[in-house]
């Protein structure tokens, strides 16, 4: 008798007996299912990167060039000639100049939108936003090379003449702007949505007594942002830019819609020219044989270390400011 | 209200993701170049009675080159209609795809804008038990320069300046080169822009062996489904090439004729050493196709085109496209259909419905071979 009863106990805890319980075997099945799910996505991550590896090492084991640092994407010929490293710097500065003009104004959206709007004018403010992201991306690359391109011609010249001893805005090139300062524009505003949405909801977490301690100080409104939104909100921030990285790292169709591809690495990003990983698989899939198809994998598998590499830092910025933040206050 | 707001809200969203459906509908329907200018579909020419099906059943796979789906998809629609039961499908991809999937012997019939090569055609033996893959052409058509110069109505270039312009080696339209071709036209100043495919295409691939074939000293480079010559902008698919020719002040690109037509774009005449220049039209792409020469061997008229013919109205940049088959060893269950269906195309109503579409037929000559060579397949 004196043995049973601590099973009993174990077995049959009080919120089991609850009406529409199943018991244990509910609590059995339901683990089972969700280390079943937890593996499940392990393995089909596995067996991606091992599908992709296998793939690359072939085009790898037979390209004459130097995979990092030629400067060309000639896969489908015979002998096989290509490298990444135009495809790695498009990619980067694209995504560059896109972080630079999206976040300052997505924060700046996400602070309206919580802080400044009246309540009737931000739900719908904070819908259109992100409404944009419901867009598909060939009509932002339409869109982009129609009407964008054209209207970028002035801003061009402006740049050119006013910014010109950046070296970076010397166009030196004529041609309209089909160019990856162009792009990073158009990526800019594809990205706009997910870090305004996401920084948004952070600023709105913000503890109201942090908010109304800076008040009772003889704060501004402003210096209520600046002291107790921005430092609460910073970690969210990044996380939020990280996220629209990732899209802007990944645009593949509207960046072949706009961009005027060439395999030459120029700092001059008014010039037409350059190339992203994706951009570069999406127009050369096509005509390409089944060994241009695993050299294209092989790019793609770089994205997928780089995308890797930009979360892990952005993770690791995220665990070291927390500390300083009031996430855990 | 405040779930009324929200419906409205829902509404308004709902509204714009139908727009942008819209517009994505819109966007894949662009390539469709079958109708004429004035928007109206012409009648197909062939009649019923033109067709035969003989022992053509169940469904036929085919896929390829994009150059000729509007003319495949024509035949196809007419094929049909004439032999119920017979379901043909031709999925429009690009060459490189369709020889791809031939030799993987999924698809009865390939389309490819360039003759099989001959690690290709090694390939091919593995399918085509006891036989090997072979080309007939089928498709013919001009590749247009298409030009936007403000107040330029006519432009006539000939193959040594088209490979400077595009070289990079002539900067302005004022150059001296085009004012000589061009008496009595006044050239405006402007840089020139020339746009090429951003994607490797067989489109490129003809338009560099013509230029390498008819100017090679100003186009050093090899003939490639890869653009290799520097400078100039690229833009993606025929259509983006178009698109950016009629936006852009002083441009010039190369897409088929089609996409001229269609957008109303200018297109060069070209000088070449005939009496006149010639403009890009079907019949003049057929004249020109006339003077090619069959460098297959046996049932394989894979063509070699004469680039620099001289003969009167005959347009040399143009394109032939392929239809790719086993000459022997096709599959028991297909071999009928693509009998029956090549037999049409290759007829004189199949051919006729090309020149009704801003196609070139194959000349007759040539023609005469295709028939053969399908008659024999086995």
């Amino acid at each position: 008798m004196a043995s049973t009863t601590p099973t009993q106990i174990d077995t049959a805890p009080p919120v089991s007996r609850s009406k529409g319980s199943t018991g244990r075997a509910g609590d059995k099945i339901f683990a089972a299912l969700s280390k079943g799910s937890g593996i499940l996505l392990l393995v089909i991550m596995a067996s991606i990167a091992a599908f992709l590896t296998y793939r690359a090492t072939i085009a790898l084991s037979k390209n004459e060039g130097n995979f990092l640092t030629t400067f060309d994407w000639n896969a489908s010929a015979n002998p096989p000639v290509f490298g990444i490293a135009v495809l790695l710097f498009g990619t980067v500065v694209s995504s560059i100049i896109a972080m630079v003009i999206a976040v300052p104004i997505a924060v700046g959206i996400a602070l309206f939108i919580s802080h400044y709007a009246p309540r009737k004018l931000a739900a719908p403010l904070a819908y259109v936003v992100d409404l944009l992201a419901a867009v598909p991306s060939i009509i932002y690359g339409i869109w982009g090379a129609l009407f964008l391109v054209p209207q970028l011609a002035g801003l061009n010249l402006w740049l050119d003449e006013y910014l010109g001893w950046t070296y970076v805005f010397d166009k030196t090139q004529i041609g309209v702007a089909r160019s990856l300062f162009t792009v990073g524009i158009l990526l800019a505003i594809m990205i706009l949505p997910i870090v305004t949405s996401v920084s948004r909801e952070v600023f709105l977490q913000v503890p109201r007594m942090n908010e109304e301690a800076a008040l009772a100080l003889g704060a501004t409104r402003w210096e209520v942002i600046r002291i107790s939104v921005l430092p609460f909100g910073r970690s969210g921030v990044i996380s939020a830019s990280m996220l629209g990285l990732g899209r802007a790292l990944g645009e593949t169709m509207a960046v072949a819609t706009v961009l005027s591809p060439s395999f030459l690495i120029s700092f001059h990003v008014l010039n037409p020219g350059g190339g992203t990983f994706a951009q570069n698989i999406a127009a050369k899939f096509d005509e390409a044989n089944e060994f241009g198809r695993d050299a294209l994998i092989a790019s793609g598998l770089v994205l997928f270390l780089l995308t890797l590499l930009v979360n892990g830092a952005a993770r690791l910025i995220i665990a070291r400011r927390k500390d300083f933040s009031g996430a855990n206050a | 209200m405040k779930l009324q707001r929200k419906s409205m809200l829902r509404a308004s969203a709902l509204g714009a993701l139908v727009v942008s459906g819209a517009l994505v509908l819109t966007a894949c329907g662009s390539d469709d170049n079958t109708k004429n200018t004035d928007g109206t579909t012409k009648p197909s020419a062939a009649a019923a009675g033109d067709i035969k099906c003989d022992d053509a059943k169940g469904k036929l796979l085919a896929s390829g080159s994009s150059a000729q789906k509007n003319a495949v998809e024509l035949w196809v629609k007419n094929y049909m209609a004439a032999c119920p039961g017979v379901e043909v499908n031709y999925k429009s991809s690009s060459s490189g795809e369709g020889i791809v999937a031939f030799n993987q012997g999924t698809v009865g019939f390939a389309g490819s804008d360039s003759a099989l090569k001959p690690e290709q055609v090694e390939e091919s033996k593995k399918i085509c038990t006891g036989g090997q893959g072979i080309n007939l052409p089928m498709v013919g058509g001009p590749v247009a320069l298409g030009f936007n110069i403000a107040g330029v109505e006519k432009l006539n270039l000939d193959a040594a300046t088209i490979a400077n312009i595009f070289n990079d080696k002539i900067k302005k339209w004022d150059d001296e080169a085009i004012k000589k071709l061009n008496p009595g036209v006044t050239l405006p100043s402007t840089a020139i822009q020339a746009f090429h495919r951003s994607d490797d295409s067989g489109t490129t691939e003809n338009v560099t062996k013509y230029l390498k074939a008819a100017a090679p000293d100003a186009w050093p480079h090899e003939a490639a489904k890869k653009w290799a010559a520097p400078g100039g902008q690229a833009a993606s698919g025929s259509a983006g090439v178009a698109a950016q020719v009629k936006q852009v002040d002083g441009s010039i690109g190369y897409f088929e004729l089609s996409f001229a037509s269609s957008q109303g774009i200018k297109t060069v005449d070209l000088n070449t050493g005939a009496a006149a220049p010639v403009a890009a039209t079907g019949e003049n792409a057929s004249k020109a196709i006339a003077a090619a020469k069959i460098a297959g061997t046996g049932s394989d008229l894979a063509l070699k085109l004469d680039y620099t013919t001289k003969a009167e109205g005959a347009y040399p940049l143009v394109l032939v496209t392929y239809e790719v088959v086993c000459d022997k060893g096709n599959k028991a269950e297909t071999l009928p259909t693509v009998k029956s269906f090549l037999n049409y195309t290759a007829s004189d109503a199949g051919q006729k419905v090309l020149l009704e579409n801003g196609y070139a037929p194959i000349p007759a000559e040539i023609n005469a071979k295709v028939r053969e060579a399908v008659s024999k397949l086995g």
